[in-house]
């Protein structure tokens, strides 16, 4: 009983998933092209929400170099494919730029992950500052330039590439949070003395997995870059972007799989609504908001469901 | 033959030797016991062996090898494994998986999920685990959560097992059944070093202890000899 139960949930849940993807990969065909546009963004939040939850979620490591990830991404699009003509095809573009927050990271990582707490999120934060400023300095005093402009690529192409990301990340995120590498990762955010002494290399662990993050967040920089067709370092290294995917991970949850999902989507919903219906009052709006969420649902939009699910059901399955 | 070996092993803190030219030898198969007062320098010892500090001189073998200096993943890999005197655990993982953790890391071979969780629950049926498997292992009461942490040593499959003060804030009922289990520990080939503060305990199970003051060994030889030694009394009883 208790496993059929649970063989039906976890059918429900990829059905659920297969009728989202099929509705996202159609939805050039049925929606507007702000529609496409729209979503694009979403889906770039998302990504950069999920990754950071890979690494930060399980290890407690908080990271806030998602921006140093991205903006390196996107400057890699900005050199790779100038307005003068693309230098690589556009998703080979994607992949090196994946590849080289990939490398980033894992340096960083090997040198800053014996940080703990505040120590190693000021200086994952310091790493946006230190890249912006090495760029800003480049253009200034070596270039003479000032930002760059990014070739045209169509919306639907730079929407599919997003889903695609988007798809892919997924499948990793699930299957390190069901491998053994997940396990390792928890017991480090758990208690990481323990997990060393227990025969996880700790050091790998932490910095493999920030490294995956740091694939994805690059990936996403090189595809909105091309939406964005004109970047500087002020707008490619915007320390929001190490901001966010933190906050909107805490707003869906980070108890659940799809909490920090479930979070980007609305979060990003909400911020392009209210920017565009108030743009005056937006940011006022949107920080109640926040402080709203973290006053009455400090387990997220997540917790607020599984309290609310649990009730509907007359509370069977408390503990499920 | 000798597990493990010490010479002249020493750690400062600052100026302070925690632990000063100390020698020491646990043989295959013995229950080796560590005393001392507080701040003897016991626990920087099992800190030193099991790698969680590198000794600022002297030499630490483990099966003939040198290990002092390595991370403490490669020694547990190479079959020891430790507790610690408050527990460390997982909290938020069911128990099983805390012990699953230990076989799937502490030996170099691979083992799949599936064997690990059985090895997981055999090992917890062995250090007489008697609670549902997978409550996360925080909620579980300190003697359930010392359990599985023997049995995460346990799982890595270490022929040699560093217990830091399992008997600590047990009740006597427990403290016996602790004991039996140090015992049968030592029965499936594992050989055993522990730290410990209950003295009817040490006494009772060990074949050979050392005794540590001011962080210099001061004694060592069978729990009788040690008993009746009159350098240790003095350092538990005052002169």
């Amino acid at each position: 009983m208790d496993m059929s139960f649970f063989k039906s949930r976890k059918l429900w849940v990829l059905g659920l998933a297969l009728i989202i993807l099929v509705g996202l990969a159609t939805l050039p065909l049925y929606g507007s092209l702000y529609m496409t546009i729209l979503m694009t963004a979403i889906l770039m939040y998302i990504i950069l929400t999920v990754s950071w939850v890979i690494f930060s979620g399980p290890s407690g490591y908080l990271s806030l170099a998602s921006a140093a990830f991205f903006g390196v991404g996107i400057y890699t699009s900005a050199i790779l494919l100038p307005n003068t003509g693309a230098v690589f095809p556009v998703i080979v573009v994607v992949l090196i730029a994946g590849a080289i927050s990939f490398v980033l990271a894992v340096l960083v990582g090997a040198l800053t992950l014996r940080l703990k707490g505040i120590y190693f999120a000021i200086f994952t934060f310091g790493l946006v500052v230190l890249v912006k400023e090495v760029l800003i300095f480049f253009e200034i005093s070596v270039t003479g330039t000032r930002g760059r402009f990014i070739m045209l690529v169509d919306t639907h192409t730079i929407f599919y590439i997003m889903l695609g990301i988007f798809v892919v990340l997924m499948l990793t995120a699930y299957f390190i949070r069901r491998s053994k590498f997940g396990l390792a990762l928890r017991s480090i955010g758990e208690n990481e003395e323990a997990a060393a002494h227990s025969g996880v290399n700790v050091t790998m662990v932490k910095v493999i997995t920030f490294g995956i993050s740091a694939v994805f967040m690059g990936a996403a920089g090189a595809v909105i870059a091309m939406r964005w067709t004109y970047i500087d370092p002020y707008i490619a290294f915007n320390p929001l972007f190490s901001f966010l995917p933190v906050l909107m991970a805490i707003f869906g949850g980070l108890g659940q799989f799809y909490g920090p999902l479930i979070g980007a989507a609305i979060f990003a919903y909400l911020e392009e609504t209210l920017l565009t219906k108030f743009p005056y009052y937006y940011m006022l709006i949107f920080g109640c908001v926040l402080v709203g969420t973290m006053l009455f649902m400090p387990m997220g939009l997540t917790g607020l469901i599984q309290k609310g699910w649990r009730r509907l059901i007359g509370g069977q399955h408390a503990d499920a | 033959m000798r597990m493990l070996e010490g010479e002249k092993v020493t750690k400062y803190f600052g100026g302070l030797a925690a632990v000063s030219q100390v020698d020491f030898y646990v043989e295959q198969g013995e229950i080796f016991g560590l005393i001392g007062p507080n701040g003897a320098g016991k626990t920087t010892l099992f800190n030193l062996i099991s790698g969680a500090f590198t000794p600022k001189s002297g030499v630490i073998k483990f099966k003939g090898k040198r290990i002092s200096g390595l991370k403490p993943y490669k020694i547990c890999r190479m079959g020891m494994a430790r507790t610690f005197q408050e527990v460390k655990i997982f909290g938020n993982v069911p128990a099983v998986q805390n012990v699953a953790l230990g076989a799937l890391f502490g030996t170099p071979k691979s083992v799949s999920t599936a064997e690990a969780t059985k090895e997981a629950e055999e090992l917890l049926d062995f250090v007489g685990f008697a609670v549902p498997k997978n409550i996360p292992a925080g909620g579980l009461t300190l003697v359930n959560q010392k359990r599985v942490e023997i049995a995460r040593a346990l799982a890595t499959k270490a022929d040699m097992l560093l217990l830091d003060e399992v008997m600590a804030g047990l009740t006597p009922t427990e403290t016996a059944e602790a004991m039996e289990l140090v015992k049968r520990i030592r029965d499936r080939g594992v050989t055993v070093f522990l730290i410990e503060h209950v003295m009817r305990a040490i006494m009772g199970v060990c074949d050979r202890i050392m005794v540590l003051h001011h962080g210099e060994k001061i004694a060592d030889g069978t729990p009788q000899e040690i008993s009746t030694s009159k350098k240790v009394i003095e350092v538990y009883l005052g002169e």
